[in-house]
């Protein structure tokens, strides 16, 4: 049993770190732009069917593929920021919800159609993927490599992403226009590119989680309800705009869960995650490192 | 016993010490000013006083009730209303249902009941007319200039007859024709019996206006006494001009 | 004028009546059946979203826990099919409001985007439980309602759902139009507005929001059961629909959010284009493009609403009738309504804001 709990944890962990890099951009919009992008898991999802057309028709390697999926994708982001929700001025958030949403649906839609995808289930391919053997082997346990190398990836892309936020005059206009849109538009940084570039590193990152959920679990284009009702978990946890929060409470929220589905059952890890959100909440309600939205006065 | 006593509060925020052990008393009936410069804490300390933050340290009392920390419904309750310095009323209502927002009486009943046909609305209506906007009372708020706006949110915080009021700022912003008029309804409700303590940077304003001014700088009060006097102490000078 | 708009909907009121009597044609009854479901449920909906403007996105919770209670209910205490079970209907509602007091409560312990997104997260956890509680909703296999009486069949069968639905919408009108014009009605539009400042001026903001969560939820939860009898069967997904969440607060918002009939509009817009893509929509694909499009349409095409668009535009149009009505003493004063336009104004632009 312990060797178990010990295995889940490890999986928790590495799962966690995917889930971060789905959570990151996720995150980093809101802090940004205010706006909760409930289309991030069809996001994500295409990302995953990108790769898994390179990889299938192309015959890509799924990391190679990043290459060509993520500019790609970074390019969408800022064609759907221009297009759908720069033109919001009144009520920004709610609309953009509702905005999202749709985007979401023509996404699943456009994914699910007979000609494209259909609804079966995929899963993306490789050699590190498939095989029986496709693990290293630690101690008494297997861990297979995709899931190392995901973390890995993720690893690297959320490092650069620290990089790009607290080294580079980009990343400090961002956290600039995170803390005070207002403030940092009067010291001269242009808030609504900030808001386009975020939102398209948004989506790009969602493109490389994209194919490191697709690597490791599998998937159809429904399931980013799935998918956005858990990365919204995780971020209100987190505290909604914190990045820090967004890869902690990624990996918390994995750990636990895996753990419940090897102690109790994998049918309640799955409630256990949002049970555990608001358990937190009616402690915290701006999750772990949040912001308390405090009286206006 | 002062009507509203503030003592010894203190309130940080990060690094910023808003306020510093400050006393204050207001004694009931008067009219009192409260000047420094900007960045001395007269805000803060008006929204300690009302509930909207909560100190570090420190008690607020009102009617020799401890108030500190209550909640700004409760304090309102009690007696004591406030205006904001960037006006704040409802913008989506008529200046009318503006005014009922604020009308008391909580009771369930009165709740279900429709609020256009209750009593409160003759009250309401009054105090339209005191201040001078009743004519427009089924316009949206949103519609008013600045200066209506200032009036209708002291037409509002006046109809749940408040002991106290906390003005912020009432004169900022507004032509001197309204000054005069705003400042005329002040000393036509401190003659009802109502006391204000009154934040403002237009010193004609507070001299004309005053019984008594306290001066504060960087967090707590530094002089106090009549208009005259404190306009020449040396102390609040220095605070004015050193910074 | 006001006896003009009494007429007016009295009128609408016996179409609305005599609509399915003379419009015999199933698939015409269908559509307005789930027509009225929506336009009640939407109603309720905005009694707490488009009042405090709280934007609740997971109010599909309530619709299936009305839902469930209704098929529990009659199971367990034998109810036949008939119009008897129609008198489970308001009770599947009263589940639905008791068990958004403790979801309300702590929903609304946040604020504006922490609020929704737990919203969206207790819909999620409620549809997890449906499928995991299998000894109470029977898991993924579903629970199903009692049978129609067999004289019920053909075109006969959408008039009494659709009569019932009728009457729940009426009922959440009028619960929608007391509140509007009532105090507590007057305290969540001013939450809306400024919370912040609605309490420091006594309103009981906590209490109030909670109040207009649960009459929400009880019309809400009402639909939920009504529209579970209709169907015959009900399953999780089928129960806790995102897609019927969204709609919901698509149509609210098209109508007009915070209006009494906005609301109808908004459904009788969406719904019946809905069912319109289903029906001629066979690939599952491009039903769903098809909707997320109209969308954005809506969205981006007309951000208030029709109800304020229209009324907006009525008032401009009155306005500009009254110019020309002189305003003399006051104005000199400052005070009248001709301020926005006279000096004074001038003047205070020039004194400017002392902070």
């Amino acid at each position: 049993m312990v060797q178990l709990i010990f295995e889940a944890v490890i999986t928790g962990i590495l799962t966690g770190g995917v889930y971060a890099l789905m959570a990151s951009g996720l995150t980093l919009i809101f802090g940004v732009m205010e706006i909760i992008n409930i289309g991030h898991g069809a996001l994500v999802i295409l990302g995953a069917y990108l790769s898994f057309i390179l990889q299938e028709k192309f015959h890509i390697d799924l990391f190679l593929g990043l290459l060509i999926t993520m500019p790609l994708m970074f390019l969408l982001g800022l064609f759907i920021e221009w297009a759908f929700i720069r033109p919001l001025k009144r009520d920004r958030t709610m609309l953009s919800i509702l905005v999202t949403f749709a985007i979401a649906l023509i996404i699943e839609g456009t994914l699910g159609l007979q000609n494209t995808f259909g609804t079966d289930y995929v899963k993306l391919h490789a050699w590190y993927v498939d095989s029986s053997n496709a693990s290293f082997q630690i101690g008494g346990f297997y861990l297979a490599y995709i899931y190392v190398f995901a973390f890995l990836l993720s690893a690297v892309l959320l490092a650069g992403l620290y990089f790009l936020l607290y080294r580079t005059e980009f990343g400090y206009s961002l956290r600039a226009s995170m803390q005070n849109r207002t403030a940092a538009q009067l010291i001269g940084i242009d808030v609504e590119r900030i808001s386009a570039l975020t939102f398209a590193i948004g989506v790009a990152l969602a493109a490389a989680g994209g194919m490191a959920f697709g690597a490791t679990t599998s998937f159809n284009p429904d399931s980013h309800y799935d998918l956005i009702s858990r990365l919204l978990v995780i971020i209100i946890l987190g505290g909604m705009g914190s990045l820090r929060g967004a890869l902690i409470a990624s990996v918390v929220m994995l750990v636990i869960e895996d753990v419940t589905a090897v102690v109790w059952s994998p049918v309640w890890a799955t409630t256990v995650f949002f049970f555990l959100l608001i358990v937190i909440l009616l402690v915290r309600p701006q999750g772990l490192f949040g912001q308390l939205e405090g009286r206006k006065q | 016993m002062s009507l509203l006593e503030v003592q010894n509060v203190s309130k940080a925020f990060g690094g910023i010490h808003a306020l510093e052990a400050c006393s204050i008393t207001v004694e009931q009936g008067t009219i009192t000013g409260l000047i420094g410069p900007n960045g001395s804490g007269k805000t803060t300390l008006f929204n300690v006083v009302t509930g909207y933050e909560r100190v570090d340290t420190g008690e607020v009392r009102f009617n020799g009730r401890t108030i500190t920390n209550s909640s700004p419904d409760k304090v309102f309750r009690l007696g004591l209303g406030r205006t904001f310095q960037l006006t704040r009323i409802f913008p989506r209502l008529t200046v009318l249902e503006n005014m009922h927002v604020a009308a008391q009486r909580q009771g369930v009943r009165s709740l279900l009941r429709r609020w256009s046909s209750s009593h409160e609305h003759r009250r309401a209506l009054e105090l339209l007319e005191f201040v001078g906007i009743a004519r427009l009372k089924d316009m949206p708020a949103a519609n008013l200039s600045y200066g209506q706006k200032k009036l209708l949110e002291f037409a509002f915080v006046l109809i749940a007859d408040p002991q106290v009021i906390l003005l912020d700022e009432p004169a900022g912003g507004i032509n001197p024709t309204m000054i005069q008029h705003l400042a005329g309804r002040i000393k036509e409700l401190n003659r009802r019996g109502v006391t204000f303590l009154v934040v403002e940077h237009n010193m004609e304003f507070v001299m004309n206006l005053c019984d008594r001014v306290m001066v504060m700088h960087r967090g707590t009060k530094i002089a106090e006494g009549a208009p005259e006097e404190v306009r020449k102490n040396p102390a609040v000078l220095e605070a004015y001009l050193g910074d | 004028m006001k006896i003009l708009k009494i007429v007016f909907l009295l009128a609408l009121l016996a179409a609305v009546i005599i609509f399915p009597q003379v419009y015999t044609d199933e698939t015409a009854t269908t559509i307005a059946v789930f027509t009225l479901l929506f336009a009640a449920a939407v109603t309720g909906w905005n009694i707490f979203s488009g009042y405090t403007g709280y934007i609740a996105l997971g109010h599909a919770v309530y619709y299936g826990v009305g839902a469930y209670a209704m098929a529990l209910m009659a199971q367990d205490w034998h109810v036949p099919g008939g119009y008897v079970t129609f008198l489970l209907v308001p009770l599947a509602g009263l589940v639905a409001a008791i068990f958004a007091v403790p979801f309300g409560w702590i929903a609304l312990r946040t604020r504006r985007h922490t609020f929704i997104v737990i919203t969206i997260a207790t819909f999620f956890i409620m549809q997890l439980m449906a499928y995991n509680l299998r000894n109470i909703t029977n898991g993924s296999a579903g629970l199903s309602l009692p049978l129609t009486p067999p004289d019920w069949s053909g075109a006969f069968f959408n008039l009494p759902f659709y009569y019932v639905a009728l009457a729940v919408l009426l009922l959440a009108l009028a619960t929608s139009w007391w509140i509007r014009n009532s105090k507590f009605g007057l305290g969540l539009l001013a939450i809306r507005d400024d919370e912040d400042r609605a309490l420091g001026l006594g309103v009981k903001t906590g209490p109030f929001k909670l109040i207009a969560f649960v009459i929400s939820a009880f019309f809400v939860g009402m639909v939920g059961g009504l529209h579970a009898y209709f169907n015959g069967s009900i399953y999780p997904p089928f129960a806790f629909d995102a897609f019927f969440d969204v709609s919901i607060a698509l149509m609210g918002f098209l109508g007009g959010m915070g209006t009494l009939a906005g609301p109808i509009i908004g459904a009788s817009l969406l719904e019946p284009t809905q069912q319109y893509f289903t029906l001629y929509l066979s690939d599952g694909g491009l039903y769903l493009i098809a909707y997320g499009v109209l969308f954005l349409a809506v969205i981006l095409l007309l951000p208030q609403g029709i109800v304020p668009t229209v009324r907006q535009l009525w008032l401009k149009w009155r306005a500009s009738r009254k110019q020309d009505e002189a305003e003399p003493a006051l104005v000199a004063v400052g005070v009248g309504s001709g301020e926005s336009r006279s000096l004074p104004e001038n003047q205070e632009r020039k004194e400017g804001v002392n902070s």
